[in-house]
This record gives structure tokens, sequence and C-alpha cells, in this order.
């Protein structure tokens, strides 16, 4: 069986800043009402269902998320999906933000950065066992590291440090030579097994 | 593994691990317009028209700027002032701008940036720098009459005799790429007028004093109108000093033509095309041997393409002449290094700063002159390292500091079982892929040195309540320098760290202490955080030392408390708060200038730099013997850091640093092609991958520095100068071939 994302299964993903005029924004667009109702309309991001227009869905996701939804941590590093700074999760599997159009991932369970920390801001054991194995440097890999890790260890809650080393592998970061990366990742593990 | 387990920790890792650190491009202001760049096509040509009236027509543009829009000067640089901020006259490399779109959105801006004609007349390309120099050839900068930058010369002894003593004698060439940084975020500036006349600049850079210069001239105000804001920024490694700051000077022009908030974040392409990468070198030696194995004589000729613009190619091309025959003793040595202008994109600082090259170069040359003195190499190194009180190259005595070259070496050594694995290395026999072992060691003269002035500031004040602000002259790199810097008050003043906090740094706020590179935040900054703590620890004994019953100097600082020899003692809090009753305010400012240097340019020699860090580092591999591939197993560094502050991000500077030179040994290369840039972004410019890196093993040598306040040395740059000849070296025992031209990996 496949274990519970600590997070989210517990039903109460964060909120973002700017989330919510972003909503009202979408709710109060005309033409979003005039749409087919063949395929959903909306996105689930943190958990927080939101109405698209057609401009939006036309969007690439990166910018929609950073630009519309004021969800600025997945990080612009390249824009042809090679470095993985804007890697955020549909329903739970890392994709590349900037290379995927809203329209192909409608109605999907979204989770950025953001969504990652419990509602009061604690952080998730996987956010507090990077900053513990010092895993941060400049930053700007972090989100999508963090995002790409944690999908890992809910597919693989007892990896050995060479798994680890895989699972990153299509992740650059420019600072840390990846060793404290891969030693978070590690520490995180636990914590993954014990939802199970 | 690794020392010591203990938990990380820095003052802006929970922003950054959640999402909420606002980088320059994560920031919004209310009517916030869009810039972009415009570029041309050519590598050399004379400017004769920028059409830009269509572009000006586009949708949503609102301005759309050329160097004729230029208040200020258009020129800029930290040592000639040779760049055309916007193009006026030339386009000397394929990056140079032309114009700048200002427009409601970035898409629109692109859009028109698309329809600005260019008119020029193409010159002669000049792409080899051996050609620049020849008489007659054409300039890229005539009123410098000459392609020649600088040429910087050591001279030591008399090269003659000591070729004529050696019995052993070896040539050899080296050559090394154009390199990119690679930081994961591209450049990004941010400005706005505000209501006080100021224009407030925020972008990803890292040396906001120089940002302020470029942006004052460039707009023609006085310094104290110009306001560069400290903003969380995603890497930089030398690499964010020039262009990022003409990318805020342009963005700070657009925001004064328009009055209105501009940003400029860069594509990934346009940050490959138009910033300064490393300097490709072109390094020729020589060296001479006596039969006893000790150095006779060095000779090299060293030629640095330096591109379109000066930059720090005189700087960069400085270290390379003090290192230029490695850690080691010579008599009689004589070389020079140039660098020249070219019209490839323009070369100048990044990590390591002319020391990756040199050392590439010489320890494989020591090896290659080792054996054919009959010698290991290790025996060789031993024979001729530098070690306490010996005299450099440049006839600097190493004194006043614990010269550890000695000690990282066997150290490493003895880790890494080097002796052992060399004797199982390959050397070119067997069926299954090589294996080899190799090393490489170097010192590293820390901070500027004779480069230039070295001075930091820092400023510290203690609030009502015992909490304390401070601010230095560093900038947060992503390395941890304001965490370092942190943990050092902390200490100094006896209170926990969470007591402090490290105040948005502002060009506005602490003196002009230079740039956060050649890996002197801690050393530089650390020094003047220690003279401003002792200054507020005077004070702050002195309100209370008369009801301690003691001396202000004798009061001890520890555990949040002020504490007299004789027991008696109050709480640091209570002690600031009676001090504001005083009517006098806990506030320093703390100045830590670089000890003396000296330097003779006209021979090279003298005392270059006040304190070295020793390093070395060895690397295990294999070669596959049909495709030609290197695949790194093993890994171990050494470096005397003189203390190590904050372990974690000390650790984090090892690796990385060995990540990047693993990067510039096995594939990094700007690929080029008349001219212009074909490695444009990661697809094309590889970097190393996780699964590029062997398990790395750090170690941390802490012989304190008595020349430094923190007794911290530096770590960034040490750390990455030694993988290349290390894999080199390593290659070479395993397959027995000798590669002298950087990167190795991928060709058979």
């Amino acid at each position: 069986m496949k274990p519970a994302d600590p997070n989210t299964a517990a039903g109460a993903p964060g909120f973002a800043r700017g989330s919510t005029s972003a909503v009202l924004a979408r709710g109060l667009n005309p033409r979003a009402s005039g749409e087919p109702k063949a395929r959903p309309l909306t996105l689930i991001v943190n958990g927080r269902r939101l109405r698209l227009t057609t401009r939006d869905r036309r969007k690439s996701l990166l910018t929609f998320l950073r630009e519309e939804l004021d969800l600025t941590g997945a990080k612009r590093g390249c824009g042809i999906g090679v470095c993985g700074a804007c890697t955020v999760l549909a329903d739970n599997r890392p994709l590349r933000a900037c290379r995927t159009f809203v329209a192909a991932v409608l109605g999907r369970n979204l989770t950025t950065i953001e969504g990652l920390a419990a509602p009061d801001g604690g952080l998730h054991p996987l956010q507090q066992a990077f900053i513990d194995a010092g895993a941060i440097q400049c930053g700007y890999c972090t989100p999508g590291m963090v995002l790409t890790a944690h999908a890992f260890l809910l597919k693989h809650p007892e990896p050995g440090r060479n798994e680890a080393r895989r699972a990153i592998s299509a992740n650059l970061c420019r600072c840390t030579g990846y060793q404290q990366i891969i030693d978070s990742i590690l520490a995180a593990a636990p914590h993954y097994r014990k939802k199970e | 593994m690794d020392e010591m387990k203990e938990k990380a920790w820095r003052n802006d890792a929970v922003a950054k691990v959640t999402g909420r650190a606002r980088f320059t491009d994560d920031i919004k202001l209310l009517g916030l317009l869009h810039a972009v760049p415009v570029y041309c096509d050519f590598v050399h040509a004379r400017l004769v028209a920028v059409d830009t009236a269509a572009a000006a027509k586009s949708r949503g543009v609102v301005r759309v700027i050329t160097a004729r829009d230029v208040p200020g000067s258009n020129r800029c640089g930290q040592i000639l002032k040779d760049i055309h901020v916007l193009a006026d006259d030339k386009i000397r490399y394929h990056g140079d701008v032309v114009a700048v779109i200002v427009a409601e959105t970035r898409s629109q801006a692109i859009a028109a940036a698309k329809r600005v004609h260019v008119r020029a007349e193409p010159l002669p390309e000049i792409l080899d720098p051996e050609a620049a120099l020849v008489p007659g050839a054409a300039l890229v900068h005539e009123e410098h009459g000459t392609n020649l930058i600088h040429r910087h010369v050591i001279r030591r002894g008399d090269t003659a005799r000591g070729f004529a003593e050696s019995a052993h004698i070896v040539e050899q060439e080296f050559r090394t790429p154009f390199v990119e940084h690679a930081y994961l975020e591209p450049e990004a500036a941010l400005c706005h007028m505000r209501a006080d006349g100021v224009i407030e600049v925020r972008g990803s850079m890292q040396h906001p004093y120089s940002t302020r210069r470029f942006v004052a001239e460039f707009l023609g105000l006085p310094l104290a109108r110009v306001e560069i804001v400290g903003t969380p920024m995603g890497g930089g490694f030398g690499g964010k000093d020039d262009t990022a700051a003409i990318v805020c000077a342009r963005t700070a022009l657009a925001a004064l033509l328009t009055g209105r908030p501009v940003k400029m974040t860069y594509e990934r392409e346009w940050s490959m095309r138009e910033s300064y990468k490393r300097h490709p070198y072109h390094l020729r030696y020589r060296m001479g041997v006596g039969t006893d194995g000790l150095i006779r004589a060095i000779q090299c000729r060293i030629v640095a393409d330096g591109g379109a613009y000066c930059s720090t190619s005189p700087w960069v091309t400085w270290r390379s002449t003090v290192q230029c025959c490695g850690p080691y003793v010579a008599p009689h040595v004589d070389g020079e290094v140039l660098s020249v202008y070219t019209n490839h994109v323009f070369t100048g600082a990044m990590r390591g700063f002319g020391s990756p090259q040199v050392n590439f170069a010489i320890e494989q040359l020591v090896e290659i002159a080792a054996e054919k003195a009959g010698l290991s190499g290790v025996e060789f190194r031993r024979r001729n390292m530098v070690r306490q009180g010996s005299t450099t190259v440049t006839g600097q005595v190493l004194e006043g500091h614990a010269v550890s070259m000695s000690e990282v070496f066997e150290r490493v050594l003895a880790e890494s079982g080097y002796e052992t694995k060399l004797r199982r290395s390959s050397r070119g026999r067997g069926e299954d892929d090589y294996y080899g072992i190799g090393l490489a060691m170097s010192y590293r003269g820390v901070s500027l040195g004779a480069e230039g002035t070295d001075v930091c500031a820092a400023v510290v004040s203690v609030q009502f309540d015992g909490s304390v602000l401070l601010e230095a002259g560093i900038h947060e790199n992503g390395q941890g320098a304001e965490s370092a810097m942190i943990l050092l008050l902390a200490e100094e003043l006896g209170v926990d760290r969470s007591r402090i906090i490290y105040r948005r740094p502002s060009t506005s706020a602490v003196p002009d202490s230079g740039t956060t590179v050649a890996s002197r935040a801690t050393i530089m900054g650390g020094g003047a955080v220690s003279r401003a703590a002792a200054a507020i620890r005077l004070q702050v004994a002195g309100a209370v030392a008369a009801d301690l019953g003691c001396r202000p100097e004798e009061v001890r600082f520890a555990g949040g408390r002020l504490t007299a020899p004789g027991g008696r003692d109050i709480d640091f809090a209570e002690a600031a708060q009676r001090l504001y009753r005083d009517q006098k305010y806990p506030y320093a400012l703390g100045v830590f200038p670089a000890p003396r240097v000296d330097w003779d340019e006209s021979c090279g020699q003298g005392r270059a730099y006040f304190t070295w860090v020793y390093g070395c580092q060895a690397v295990e591999l294999s070669v596959n013997q049909r495709t030609g591939r290197i695949r790194l197993l093993n890994a171990w560094a050494a470096h005397d850091v003189g203390r190590a502050v904050n372990r974690a991000m000390l650790l984090g500077q090892f690796y990385g640093g060995m990540a990047m030179g693993a990067g510039y040994g096995l594939f990094e290369e700007v690929a080029m092609s008349g001219g212009r840039l074909r490695s444009l972004n990661y697809d094309t410019y590889r970097i190393p991958r996780s699964t590029d890196m062997p398990e790395m093993t750090a170690i941390v040598l802490e012989n304190r520095d008595p020349l430094s306040p923190s007794g911290a040395k530096s770590i960034g740059e040490p750390a990455n100068e030694l993988m290349a000849p290390a894999i080199a070296n390593a290659y070479f025992h395993a397959t027995g071939r000798r590669r002298c031209q950087l990167p190795l990996g991928g060709e058979k």
C-alpha cells in the first residue's frame, strides 16, 4: 500500500498568501462561466480548489502560479525543463511547471512548496531535515529539491544512499555538491515510514 | 564520514525551505513595468543606427531606451571604464546590448524587442588572443591602443643559471576553456524612485557597492541617491559582479525615465550570452629539477582571453602570477601572464579567480617532472613544498601563521589510503575499466592581497531590551555569510544567537566595504564584527563595572550575563538598559583593515597576501576503456580554514566547491562558434548532477590565524581549485595518458 502523504493526508493543507484574492478574481470573471462543462475547469492548489478562465488555462503553470496566485516558491531557472527549480507536485508526482500548461493539469491536485508546511506554519519533517543537515545555501533550487525528495520518499520510505542520490539527479544545484541534500533525505525517511 | 554531525543553522533557512524567501523576481510593486535587453547578431561591428521606431509603437511599450538616453556616463568598469552599458559606437561581442524595451508586461517587451533594427558595418573578428597581440591586428578598443589588457611578470633569481644547474628539464603546454558560473538564478533587478529622491535598487548581485557606483555614474547621481537593498540571491560564484551591476544600472535608468517601478529578469539564454565567464588560459611551462629532486627553475608564459571588456582581468591574472608555481619553493622563476582583448564574451571573476587554471597546469607539471627525476609525486611534493619560514616565488617569507601545507597533504594521503591505491592504479593495463587515484594541492592567498584596498566595516547596536542588530559590509551570496557573522557576534558578546538580527543590508547604512568575493567574507567581515563587538563590550561593561566591583576590561561576557572576576554578575539586557538610562548608546562601528601587503609590479616580487590557506584534494576514479567515460568513485579534501565558525556551512563550501571543480575537470565548457555562444542553457552546458558526484570526505584543519581577529580564514575558493588537476592526475594513473586540456570527460 502506498504510504499516506504525511501532510496532505491530514486534510489540512496550507493556504498560500495571495491565493484568496486570486480565487476571487477568477470567480468574478464572467468568462469563466461560459465554458463547456465536459472537462474540469478547476485546479486544486495546496488543497484549495480554484476556478480558471480560458486565459489562465493557456498559461504555463509556472507563470500562473507565480503571477496569478503569488506562489513564488517555484523558481524559473532555465525555462526548458532541465534544472528542476520550478518543480511542483501533481497528485504527488513531480512535474516541471515551466514546461506544463495549466490546461494539462486541470482537476489534479497540485502541491507547491508553500503547501508543504502545516497550516500553522510548522515545518514538514523533510523541511526540518534540510535545515538540520545544512542542505540549503542560496536556496534557489531548494523548493524544487524538497518537493522532488518528498515525492520520492512517499514512494520509497526506506531508501538507500544511492537511491536517494538518483532520486534528485534531475534537479540541479550549483551550491551544495548534493551531499548534505542526500543526508537530509535519509534523515527524513523514518518520518515517512511512521505514517504508513 | 564527516567529523561532526551537529545540527546546522542559518538565519534564512526557514524562509528558503518554505518558499517564503523572496528573490528579486518574486517581488511585485504597484504599477510595475517590465524591461528586457535587446541584442543584435554581430560579433564585431561599427554601429550605424539603432532603429527603435517600430518597437516604440508596439503594443504595451512605454519606452525604448538607447545609449542616447543615458544622463550620466555610459562607460563603467571596476578597473578600466571600457564597458559600454548600452552599445553606442561599436558592437564588441555578441552579448552587447543596444537597447532596453520597457513595457506594461514582460511578453509585450519581449515581442517589441524583435522589432528593433540594428544597422552596423562588420569589422574583422578578433577571436584568438595570440593573433590579437600581433602588431597591426584590428583593435577591440581603439582608444586603448593595443589589445593587451595587462601584462604581469614575475622574476626571481636567474632562470638561465637555474636551468643550467638542472639535471632534468620538462616542458608542457596546457589549455583551459571558457566556463560558466551557472548560478541557478539568472540576473534580475527591480528599481524604483522613492519619494526622497533616492533610486532604490534590489537585484541579484554580489557586489552592492560596485553596483551602487555603476548605477550612480550611469544615472549621473551622487552615491547618496542610490541605495542597494539586500535581497536573497540565487548563487553568484564570482559571476554576479559586473554583469549584475550593469543589469541594475539599465533597470534603474528605466525607472528614472518612466517614473514607475521597473523589473528586469533575465532568461537563462540572455544570462549565458551576456554574462562574463571564467578566463580560458593557454599555459606554457618549463621546469628544471636538480639531481637532488629540488626544483631549480620555472619558466612560464600564460595568455588569458579577456574577451571584449577588461572587467577584473588584471586582478584575476595577478593571482595567477603569484600562484603560477604552486605551493613550491623555486629559486629561479621567470614568468609572464597576459590578458588580451578579443571579441569573445568577456571574462572576469569566477570562484578560484585565476587559480584553477594554473593549478591544472602546475599540479600535473610537478608529477611529470617527478617521473623524469625518478621520484614519486608524493616524494617530489614533500621535497619541494613550502613549509614554515619558506620563501615563496614572490619573495614572501611565510611566517606569522601556521604553514600547514605538509599537514593537509599528509592527512589526505592517510585518509584516502593514497599510496596503496596508487600502486593499484591501472596505468593503462587490464581489460576492465581503468582505475586510478590522483591528488593536487595548493596554497591560496587570502582575500584581495595587493589587488586593491582591502577593508571591511560592521555596525553593531544593542537595543534597550538586550536584543542586538548587526550589519556588515559583506553580502549573503548563499554561502551563509550572514549566519557566520551572527555566530561570531554571539560568541563575542556571550549571548544566544537568537538575540541577534542581521539587518537587511543596505549600501546606505554601512561604509563601502568592497566586494564579497575572494573568499573574504568570513575573515574580513568577521574581523570587523570582532572589532565592533570589542567596542560594545567596553561600553556595556563601563556602565556596570562599578556595581560589579571591577574594571570594565575585567568583565566576562558569557551565557547572556556579564560577570566580574569576583563572581558578581548582571544580565546582558539589564546592563544595556542601564546604559540607555545613563544617556549612552551601545552602538559601535567596527572597521577591519587587512594587514599591509606590498608588491613591486615591475618584477612581480613582494608580500602578496597577509595570510594563506593550505589545501589538498584527492580523487579516485574509473575510466571506461571503450567510451572514455570517467566516473568519480571517492573524493577527499583537507583545508586549513583557521577556524570553523559554522561547521555545516563550512562543509557545504567543501562539497559545493569540489562539485564545481569536478565539473571543471570533467565536462564544463562553453561551446563557441565564431564568437557566438553555442551553450546557452543547461541542455548544452552541463553542470554536475547528483549522480556525477561521489561521496566526499571533508577534513577540516583548524590552525587559528593570528592575523584574523576571529581566527578564521576562508574556504569558498580553496575548495574549488583542486578537483580538476586531481582528476587529471588520477586519469593519468588510470590510463597512462597525460591530458593537458580541459575538460577531460567525453573524449576517448
